[in-house]
This record gives C-alpha cells, structure tokens and sequence, in this order.
C-alpha cells in the first residue's frame, strides 16, 4: 500500500454532502427521534444507535466497566447464553456490533427484510435483557486483559496512552478506556449492571436507519426495540482540562522505528472558524500526499511511512493531534522538520492554489462518503450527535467554499502554537532530549 | 466480544464470499486486456482499478519487495506527468486514490465522481507505459519503503513471527519471502530492478481493468478501448510458474522470543490446496471448515477452549483460498492466563482429533450456509468489495464464471467433502507450528 490507511479520521466532523440523500426526520409516539433514508435497492437495513457518554461515565476507582459491559451485550440475554445468543443471529443473518469510545456507546446492525422482526428482537433482547452472567463476566474479562496485556509493548498505544496521560492527566481521557488489570480484576457483576444502566438511556441515544424499511415501519420497531430502555442515565462528565507544556517526552522503548504522537490545543466543531481550521489543517496534515508534512517528511526526505495532522473534537475537549514514525536515527530529524512546518504555515500561511485545492479535494470527495446503507446511516447519526440540521448535507460544500484565504491564514495565526506543540516519542529515538517530566 | 484480537493475529476465520451475477458485465480488448463492469447507480460515484498479474512471488531471486517498491513508483512521473501529479490531479478532482501489493497482484486504485472516469483510465494506461524515474526517486522512495518495512515488521513480534513462519512453510515456492522484502534486499533495489520488473509486467495483456458504480457497460467499453486499447499488448510476456513446494518430510516448528511480546500464542498452519479453475469444490469445503473450527463464538476451537474448558483467550481458524498456487490452512490459540504454550497447543491438537472423530455438526453447517446465502444480498451494497473480489479472483487464475459459480459450489459442499478435506489437509509433516513468547524473566 502506498499508503496507510487512517483509523483515526472518524473522530473528524466534516460531514459528507451530497443532495440526493433525502433524510425523513421521525417522532416515535414513544418520544425517540431517528432519521430515516429509504431506499428499497436491497432488501435489508442498516440501523445505527449512539449513546452518548461512552467510557467517560466510568466511576471513579472503576475504569473499565463501561467498555467490559459493551463487550458482554453480545454474550448472552433473556434465557439465551452467549453461544445461544450467536446462533440465533447466524440463523437470521443478522449481525449486530457493539463498539465503545471516549464518548459514546454505538451499536450497528444490518438485518434482512425477510426477517427483521426476529432480528429486532434479538437485538432487543442484547440491549434490554444482556445475561451478564458470571461464566461470560470471566471469560470477556481475561479478553481484555489480553488486550490491556498486548498494549503494554505497542509502541503506538504507549506513545497514545502517554500522550493522553500528559494532555489529560485525571480526566478518563487521561487514560486507557480498557482500564488496568488492576481495576479490572475489581469489577463486580452489580458494577456492569450499573454500568448498562448509567449508560444505555434513552436521554442520550441518537437513531438512524437507511435501506428497506418505511417510516410507519421503523417507528413501530423503534418504540418496541428502545421504549423499555431507562428514561435517564447518570449525567455526562463536563469539560477536560488540556495540559500541552510544547516540548518533548521520550518513553524508552527497545524497539527499531521510534513512534511519535503530537499535539496542540484544537478548536470546537461550532466556531465560526471550524472550516477555516478544517481545510487548514487538510492542506498541513490532512492524509493526502500533498499536505505540507508529508511533502516534507516523506516525499522529500524519505523519513517515514505516514504522518498526519487532525483535529480531534471530543465531547469534553478539543486538540489538534498527529503522528509520525520513523528509525531510531532519523526520528529526531522528522521532529524537526513537523516543527518547522508548523512555525512556517503560521507565518506564511497557505497559498491560493493550495486553498482552491483543498477546495476541490474536500467538496469532491464529500459525495464519494454516500456508498452504501451502512456509510449513510453512520453519517446520519454522527450529524445528529454535531447537532447539524438535515439539509447540511446539500450546504457543506457551500460553507468549505465560503472559506477565503483570510480567513485559513487568520487562523492559521491564532490557532497554530508551535511554542504548545508536544510531543511524546516511544522508541529510543537517537539525539531527543526529554524536555518533559 | 469478537473483535478484540485485531492487532495480535490479522487473519480471523475466512470471510464468506458473494457475488451478484446480474450487476456485472465483462469483456476482453483486442489487445487481451479484461475489463469487468460493476453497476450500482444509486450514487454518481465510481471506482476505477487496474490489477496486474505480477505480485511479489513474481519477482526475480535476490529483489524481493521490488513489486511492492514498483508500485509506489508508479506515483512517481510519467514523460507527461510530473512527480507526485497523478495523486495531486485525482485529489484536485475530488477523488482519493491508493495502490496495494500482494503475492500474487499489484493494483492500483481511485474512487472518484464517476464523470471523471475518462481522466482517470487516461493517466493509469499512461503510467502502464510511460512511467519515467529520477535517482532522487529511487533513493528517497526506498527510505520510505524501509521506513514502512519498520513500521509493519519490525516493530512488530506478531508480524516478524508471521514473516519466519511463512518462510519456514514454503521452502521453494517464493510465497516463502515477504511481499514487503527482506531487509537486506530492499535495501538494495533500484532503478534497473524496478524498472526490469516493470517492462516485464506491466501491460495490457497482463491487466485487468475494474469499473464499478454509476456507469453504463458500453460507455466503460468505449472509454477503455480509447485509452487502454491504444496499448500494445507485450508479446514477450512470460509464462507465469513459480518453483513449487517438494514433498515437506516433517513437521517443522519455529519459537520466537521478542521482549516485546505481552501476550503469547501458538500458530499453526498447513499447506493447502488453493481455488482453481473449474475444480474449486475442495477449497470450498476448507472454506467452511475454517467456519466450522474458528469463525467465532459458535465455533469448534471456542467451544471447546473458551467455553467448556476456559483454556483459551481467544481463537481463529483462517483458510486463504483465493491464490495462484498452493496456500495454507491456519489455527491460532491465544492461552489463557496459567495455560502454557505447550498445552495450548495440546488442547488445540485435542480438539482437530475430536473433529475428525466426531464429525460435523449438520446445525452448524446449515447455519453457516444462511450467511452464505444472505451474503449475496449483502454484498450487492458495497461494490467496492465486489470489485475487489473479481480482482483477487481474475489475477489468481480465477474465471469470471468461477466467481459466479463460487456461492452455488459452497451451498453445495456436503458434511462428507468437510471431512474428507479435513482428513487431506490434517498431516502434521505438512505443517509448521509457530509460538510467540517473551524470553523467560531472569531472576
């Protein structure tokens, strides 16, 4: 692969837009708000729920619950055990996925037409009803320590992890939603069921369903799939403190190729310059080959694979993070070149061909995210979540357009602090002095 | 939980396949160039590839990674397009594009407004001829492979484990060499290697073009013929055979200790026949095997390992079958903590003679072919993975028809095919048995 694909660029909001898309905005009479998009092509429905919350509701001293309770909803429910339960939805064809972030419970399914009210009852089942029983409390638990295990030596998840700690310190960001051993070994069954029920409630779900389904249908399996979820969960946490001192920490890891993660403070998905700092950071980091770090890093120097620039928006704060990997000996020399394209582009600025193609770029690729039911629905709830109205779809393009070099270059000015970007580098990177305790 | 085992082992159990005959259109150029038309006219959108029959095991003794190498070269200029304007032009057109190598291919990819596709088909059959390279390329670009090399390998005891056990299951056949390179190889390749591999391989008779999403089959054939039929077809193009594996004798084992390594496992894989043309029906049955044993929490391996006995974290069963010449057929067990290497192993060893004793569960197998069927349906909403599908098919001596006629041959395979497949495949001299562990702490 030329290049490496981003995992991480789903964080971004910059919503796709294409007009054809046709959003039917629905009432339950039970009160749950969804967006629908019919399409009748192939029989089946791609139906996304998010909860916000997510692994920040974590209880002091219980760091982990959150993300062992998601793990167990697929282990067993009602009078099904785990086996039970995955036969059942190998029957149906239907699969169901349930996945957890810093912020936010989601679930995914797809299910055929031909049985969807099986399906939906399931699924029901996996959320209303999870077993939550000892043997499967055990088994997902060493699953995780596993993982928690794994981490320990990966040298991108000790530069996240260190990263995160620094910026965030006690805030859950600050450390790894799996939890320790440690806290994980402590978590009882009365913590999961509290945890289910602090963050599976219907005061914080977004819905949105695409495929083969009409409104009168979805609204019938939405009150019966949701209405028995808790009315409220427990409250969201509030704002993070964000630590960036600039400099450098270096971790010592043995290991050949030294991985660095960086950042600086970011700017919330509302402001008014949000685009601004969008196409911004685009032409700085943004993943294409012609952004101005991997021109600089890469195409001209050869010093790494990949290195990328994005704005993180969480619910709790928002910094401009990136990352960059290169050897031991050439690592220090790709830090470098990082901070003299940040001081440069708040200096100098973009310029106008660089704008306009950022421009192209950013509204042509918008319409290509529009290729199946599932991309449509996952759209679909994450504008719900950026509180976005319906037809931002047919007017993003619009809003990327309205950017003026002034304003990218103003931004560029306020936004961009070499003197706060820092650094954490994992490896034993050749000439990096620790400028960070 | 499912998915959490991601970084350790990449390969979980096989993926059922689909295809969806009424969308698909082929034709062949006079110049012997294949052309597959996908049609999804729900978005103006379109993805426009080029596979090539030449992948890393069709590299030359001593340059291995120069297929890999090659295709990131191919971003470099043309006599008409300067360095790094190809991707520069499709991203100015709103269109991402990216290239990947394999074994067997090398593809090279965008995904862009399908009003564009002329653009594109013009400047991919430009660089499959006209491909012009500087020494600032060839040296800046091998830092760059090396670097990546770093990244996926190096840093990596699941990935070097995986790069020795490959290596130790194919003695002869240049599946044994990582599609990336040896090291000391890569840091060898340049200008003349890259290029030799180029003239050899890249031309229309050695292509296939894929067109998938919002375009019409007759508008695609008039657009390819105009810019990939110009092209001559290279008549010198060789024959493709590869050394091929002697008998393996015994059984062979490797252990790699890595102070990086966490969380230990035990691997292991066997030589097995691969998909071919017009004969896939054994493949087929390892197919469902690979389900049957390790395609997730209903499976044989978690059944006995995780839920019956709790011996395992974790386990898979993979089955690449989809491949030139012969592949493998592999297992993998994550041990639970207290459970050695040794008895995870053991257990694992356990639950192939059970199988083989027991036989298959007829519930398990109808339910497996549920998701073959539904499959079909599910495909048709991503013609992204379709196209991949033809392409990986069609440069692995695939036919069109045998993509086609793939889902009705796994709905067909018997309990009575997964056993005798199984017997076939379960010879421990034709395996290699992997461990990943962490050196033992010294007091």
């Amino acid at each position: 692969m030329i290049r490496y694909v981003l995992a991480f660029v789903a964080c971004i909001t910059a919503l796709p837009a294409l007009a054809e898309v046709d959003i039917e905005e629905i009432t339950t009479p039970g009160g749950i708000n969804a967006w629908l998009v019919e399409d009748h092509t192939n029989p089946f429905v791609a139906l996304e729920l998010r909860f916000r919350g997510g692994a920040s509701l974590d209880p002091e001293g219980q760091r982990g619950v959150t993300n062992l309770m998601v793990g167990l909803l697929e282990e067993g429910a009602g009078d099904m055990d785990s086996r039970a339960f995955a036969r059942a939805t190998e029957e149906l064809a239907a699969s169901f996925r349930y996945d957890l972030s810093d912020d936010t419970v989601s679930v995914s399914a797809r299910f055929l037409t031909e049985n969807r009210d099986a399906a939906v009852a399931l699924l029901r089942a996996s959320l209303i009803d999870p077993a939550f029983d000892q043997p499967s409390i055990d088994r997902v638990r060493e699953q995780v320590n596993s993982v928690i295990r794994s981490n320990q030596t990966d040298p991108r998840r000790i530069a996240g992890r260190n990263l995160d700690e620094l910026v965030y310190g006690n805030h859950p960001y600050g450390s790894s939603l799996n939890g320790t051993l440690e806290t994980v070994a402590d978590l009882t069954r009365d913590d999961i069921v509290a945890a289910h029920k602090a963050a599976l409630a219907r005061d914080r779900l977004y819905v949105s369903a695409v495929g083969d389904i009409t409104a009168d249908e979805l609204t019938a399996l939405l009150d019966d799939l949701l209405l028995e979820l808790p009315a409220e969960g427990t409250p969201l946490s509030g704002t993070a403190d964000v630590n960036l001192p600039g400099g450098v920490r270096v971790v010592e890891f043995d290991t050949p190729q030294s991985v660095a993660s960086f950042a600086q403070p970011g700017i919330k998905r509302d402001d008014p310059d949000f685009f601004a700092a969008y196409v911004l950071n685009h032409i700085l980091g943004g993943g294409s080959f012609e952004s101005r770090l991997m021109q600089e890093v890469r195409e001209k120097r050869g010093l790494t694979y990949g290195v990328y620039s994005y704005l993180a928006d969480r619910d709790a704060a928002e910094i401009w993070m990136g990352s960059v990997a290169s050897s031991n000996e050439r690592v220090g020399e790709a830090i470098e070149v990082i901070r003299a394209e940040w001081a440069r582009m708040r200096e100098d600025g973009v310029t106008p061909e660089e704008l306009a193609d950022a421009k192209t770029y950013l509204t042509g690729a918008y319409p290509l995210r529009f290729d199946g039911n599932a991309p449509i629905a996952n759209i679909a709830v994450n504008m719900q979540m950026e509180d976005l109205p319906t037809d931002y779809i047919s007017n993003r393009n619009d809003m990327v357009n309205a950017v003026t070099l002034e304003d990218v270059n103003r931004v560029a000015r306020e936004l961009l602090s070499p003197d706060k970007l820092t650094f954490v580098v994992v490896g034993k990177p050749e000439g990096v002095i620790s400028t960070i305790n | 939980m499912r998915k959490f085992i991601a970084g350790l082992i990449l390969s979980l159990a096989a993926t059922l396949p689909a295809t969806a005959k009424d969308q698909v259109t082929t034709f062949t150029l006079d110049n012997g160039m294949d052309v597959v038309v996908i049609e999804d006219h729900r978005a103006p959108v379109v993805v426009h590839m080029v596979w090539y029959r030449a992948g890393a095991a069709d590299e030359p003794p001593g340059a291995s990674g120069v297929a890999h190498y090659l295709e990131h070269l191919l971003f470099k200029g043309t006599e008409t397009m300067a360095p790094g304007e190809f991707s520069a032009v499709v991203a100015r057109n709103g269109g991402s594009d990216n290239a990947f190598t394999s074994y067997d291919y090398t593809a090279y990819f965008q995904r862009i407004a399908a009003d564009r596709l002329d653009l594109m088909m013009k400047m991919e059959s430009d660089r499959m001829v006209n491909l012009r390279l500087t020494e600032q390329d060839i040296a800046a670009e091998r830092d760059v492979i090396l670097e990546e090399r770093n990244q996926r390998v190096e840093n990596n005891p699941g990935s070097l484990l995986r790069e020795q056990k490959n290596a130790a299951q194919y003695l002869n056949h240049p599946y044994g060499t990582p599609i990336i390179g040896w090291r000391h190889e890569m840091r060898m390749l340049d200008m003349e290697k890259a290029l030799d591999f180029y003239k050899t391989f890249y031309a229309p008779n050695n292509a296939i073009l894929i067109v998938a999403g919002d375009v019409m089959p007759d508008d695609v054939r008039a657009l390819a013929e105009e810019h990939y039929g110009k092209l001559p077809a290279n008549p010198d193009l060789p024959e493709r055979t590869r050394p091929q594996e002697p008998r393996q004798m015994a059984e062979r084992r490797i252990v790699l200790e890595d102070a990086r390594v966490s969380q230990p496992y035990v691997t292991r894989s066997y030589l097995a026949p691969e998909r071919d043309s017009g004969a896939q029906e054994e493949a087929a049955a390892l197919n469902l095997l690979a389900e049957i044993l390790g395609g997730g929490t209903t499976s044989l391996l978690a059944e006995k390992l995780q839920f019956e006995t709790q011996r395992a974290v974790s386990t898979s069963a993979f089955y690449r079958g989809t491949s030139l010449d012969d592949t493998t057929f592999g297992l993998a067990v994550v041990p639970a903590p207290g459970i050695t290497l040794q008895q995870a192993e053991d257990a694992m060893d356990e639950v192939i003679a059970s199988f083989l004793e027991k036989g298959v569960d007829s519930e398990q197998l109808a339910r497996i072919k549920i998701q073959v069927r539904a499959s079909e349906i599910y495909a048709r909403d991503d013609v992204g993975r379709l196209a991949n599908h033809y392409g990986r098919a069609l440069t692995q001596g695939l036919t069109v028809e045998d993509v086609q006629a793939w889902p009705e041959i796994l709905d067909a395979v018997t309990e009575e095919d997964i056993m005798a497949a199984a017997t076939e495949l379960f010879e421990r001299n034709n395996s290699v048995t992997a461990w990943l562990t962490a050196p033992e702490a010294t007091q």
